[in-house]
């Protein structure tokens, strides 16, 4: 999945001791930076990303510890292999910034994102985006007579390939969540 | 220890806990409680300066030349932004310094109140770290922690927002407890890459050592263990502008500054060399010129305390990531216990070829006529002084480069310079902070007469509190750093670049009750720069100099280190397109 050889498992601590070889391909990672839940702190991490001309794809954040106070920020980023290292051990250095995990190199993980979609129309085109939305699991959570609203959960791909279905049908407004991710398995 | 007080005293005993002497401020609206509690006390000395920027730079000056971090009071909205160039400047060459700001009262907040301002707002990317306090009960906690984060990991600024109803408030103090922060670099570094590294010691042929302000602030420890690395391999040794004085300018592994306007035989050795080792600096474009042209043949090793700073710029062979001092203490202890090997016969030769490289002596300069050059005034300042115990401030520009070519630093913290944000009006107000540091020393500030006057006020500063600084202003009537690349690569047209209607600087210094010196004579230069130095208070001295003299050597911008332009010779066209936007 990356140029860079990591060993499965490795931590935010190895992954600045590797050698990455400069390339010029430009890879897509997800990354989990867990953050103390205090003002300014997602103003921090964006305003790392801009200042420096880094990239951010999506981005969630919520906080996940209530006694701990730390919440839990996705960014899905691309960049060179070099831009990506750059931007975890950046993040790293932000004293608020308790731990950083690629979870594009960390081994398998999965990715979901939540969007509704508003799909006007009549007739056969209405029935077509019904049973496409049966197809992709998704839910019916407003409908009108010339209309529904779809929510959908599932990986940024099978949302994109939604989107695509709808337009012809009468696709007219779109809300995304961006990224939510855990890398797979006990740990 | 925990107490009942307002948030102003917690402010006076935060810093008494912290061991805090010296406080540079200027008071305002939003922190009279807290001036309140410094009129009560006698435990810190508050400096009254001139303007904000001015507390700043004198904190940075301050923390360079004592090592401890620097401390600033100032109020909430233009207190605050003046304060920003001094942050940024400290953010850039990682100076400990923590920057106290009133803030209006909580419930005002947001509201546009006279001098409100979004003071961690404006200053988060110019900080390490900074908070805006709104509870008092919390005052002392965040103060405390804001000395740790300051001066542990790699040093830098933090700012800490008190609103003023927090100052009034009574809350509960709590003392210092620096095991309370996640905050906790690593320290140590990685045993098997120090164990590489070892081995590549003791192979190299063409070997160096590039170290940068990272010795410096690993403190005096790491200095003496750079020293005697450097003594028992026997490698050459070159400095950024940063970290001059950690290796001594009198050992015979100097090799002199390294850079733009470095040495050539630093420069030359850098381009040549199989093994860089680069300790505590961080590949800044000012030290590496072209990156693809950049020590082609070397293996680079790079020992940083910040992960960020591996890889940035110039790919590292064996990174470790850790304190300077830590890492140099584990390298000595493995490359001794494995038997102390170099490759003698090798770095013989390559020491041979370093001393061909001497022979062109870059820095030769004439000194004919009736006018002073400006390397000239620097070589007689450096003969007349070196045997004080000395602090050298300067601002930025061609004197602050002839300084760093013509000054020789035998210890740390000796040198204080505005080396990453290059801030014009650095020096005076820095020089200022150094004095108070360290009363007794001979503390002279280099300057350009365009660069000192961006905060000439602070005169006022150093006559009220007797600080004897010396201000050797090298007045060319031009901005000669802007004025000699408008003469490389943008056709002779000098816009904007002179000083017209300067004050005369005697009489200036006189106006605010200081003794002011005129040279304008090769001849009775050394007799004024005496005249200065015995001098019990501060001098402005208006050293007249050559007005074109540009400062070589120099690798132009987009050129590689053995492209170096050496003198007067042909300049002009050495800067190609790609070049010249290139700052």
């Amino acid at each position: 999945m990356s140029a860079l050889k990591i060993k499965k498992g490795s931590t935010s601590h190895s992954a600045y001791n590797l050698r990455p070889t400069f390339s010029d391909a430009i890879e897509r990672h997800t990354l989990a930076v867990l953050v103390e839940n205090e003002p300014g702190v997602l103003a921090r991490v964006i305003g790392l990303f801009s200042g420096r001309g880094y990239n951010i794809d999506s981005l969630t954040v919520a906080e996940v510890d209530h006694t701990g106070h730390l919440s839990r920020i996705t960014i899905v980023t691309s960049g060179t292999p070099q831009v990506i290292e750059q931007i975890k051990a950046q993040l790293g250095r932000i004293v608020s910034v308790h731990e950083v995990h690629d979870l594009t190199v960390e081994g398998p993980s999965v990715e979901r994102e939540l969007a509704m979609f508003k799909v006007a129309g009549q007739g056969d085109k209405r029935v077509e985006a019904l049973r496409l939305a049966d197809i992709f699991r998704a839910n019916v959570v407003d409908s009108t007579l010339e209309s529904f609203t779809f929510e959908i959960t599932g990986n940024p791909e099978k949302i994109d390939a939604f989107a695509e279905l709808m337009r012809p049908l009468g696709l007219i407004e779109v809300a995304r969540t961006g990224v939510a991710a855990l890398p797979r398995g006990e740990t | 220890m925990a107490r009942q007080m307002t948030g102003a005293k917690m402010v006076v005993q935060a810093l008494i806990d912290q061991g805090v002497d010296t406080v540079f401020g200027y008071p305002g609206g939003a922190v009279l409680p807290i001036y309140d509690e410094v009129f009560q006390q006698n435990a810190i000395r508050h400096i009254l300066v001139r303007h904000e920027q001015g507390a700043v730079h004198a904190a940075e000056g301050y923390a360079r030349a004592t090592g401890k971090p620097g401390v600033v009071l100032v109020t909430s909205g233009p207190g605050a932004t003046n304060a920003v160039t001094g942050l940024t400047d400290a953010l850039m060459d990682s100076i400990p310094i923590i920057v106290l700001t009133g803030q209006v009262p909580t419930f005002m907040i947001g509201s546009d109140a006279f001098q409100e301002a979004d003071t961690v707002g404006i200053t988060r990317p110019c900080t390490k770290h900074n908070w805006l306090v709104k509870e008092t009960d919390r005052l002392s906690g965040v103060i405390h922690e804001a000395f740790h984060v300051a001066t542990n990991g790699r040093p830098g600024p933090v700012l800490v927002d008190i609103p003023k109803d927090v100052q009034f408030a009574q809350g509960t103090y709590c003392g210092p407890k620096p095991s309370a922060s996640h905050y906790q670099p690593q320290l140590k570094g990685d045993m098997e890459t120090i164990k590489e590294l070892v081995a590549a010691i003791e192979n190299a042929k063409r070997p160096i050592f590039y170290t940068g302000g990272g010795v410096i602030n690993s403190g005096p420890g790491a200095s003496q263990l750079l020293r005697e690395l450097v003594e028992a391999t026997g490698f050459p040794i070159t400095s950024t502008l940063m970290g001059l004085g950690a290796y001594p300018a009198s050992g015979d592994k100097w090799l002199g500054m390294l850079g733009m306007h470095g040495l050539y035989e630093a420069n030359m050795a850098m381009h040549d060399c199989d093994l860089m080792i680069n300790i505590g600096a961080r590949f800044d474009d000012r030290i590496t010129g072209r990156i693809d042209a950049f020590s082609p043949k070397s293996k680079k090793a790079h020992i940083d305390i910040d992960p960020s700073s591996i890889n940035k710029v110039i790919k590292t062979d064996l990174p470790i990531i850790g304190d300077v001092g830590h890492v140099l203490e584990d390298l000595l202890k493995v490359w001794k216990s494995r038997g102390r090997k170099t490759n003698v016969d090798a770095v013989r030769k390559w020491w041979g070829q370093i001393h061909d490289w001497r022979k062109v002596d870059c820095l030769k300069f004439k000194q004919e006529g009736r006018t002073i050059k400006p390397q000239y005034a620097l070589e007689r300042l450096e003969a007349l002084t070196k045997d004080h115990d000395r602090y050298i401030c300067t601002e930025v520009g061609q004197h602050q480069m002839w300084a760093a070519q013509y000054l020789g630093f035998d210890d740390p913290n000796r040198w204080m310079t505005s080396g990453g944000l290059g801030t014009m009006g650095y020096g005076f107000p820095a020089s200022i902070g150094v004095q108070m540091g360290h009363p007794d020393a001979l503390v002279i500030n280099v300057a350009g007469e365009a660069s000192w006057l961006m905060n000439m006020q602070e005169m006022g500063t150093a006559v009220q509190f007797r600080l004897p600084v010396k201000q050797f202003i090298l007045n060319n009537e031009r901005l000669g750093m802007v004025r000699q690349w408008q003469e490389l690569l943008h056709g002779e047209r000098y816009s904007h670049s002179w000083s017209e209607a300067l004050p005369d600087f005697v009489k200036l210094a006189e106006a605010f009750g200081a003794k002011g010196i005129l040279c304008g004579d090769p001849e009775t230069l050394d007799d004024a720069i005496m005249e200065m130095i015995s001098h019990d208070g501060p001098v402005i001295f208006d050293c007249l100099v050559e007005k074109h003299e540009n400062c070589f050597p120099m690798i132009p911008s987009g050129k590689a280190h053995n492209e170096m332009l050496l003198g007067e010779a042909e300049t002009q066209g050495v800067i190609d397109a790609k070049g010249s936007v290139l700052v």
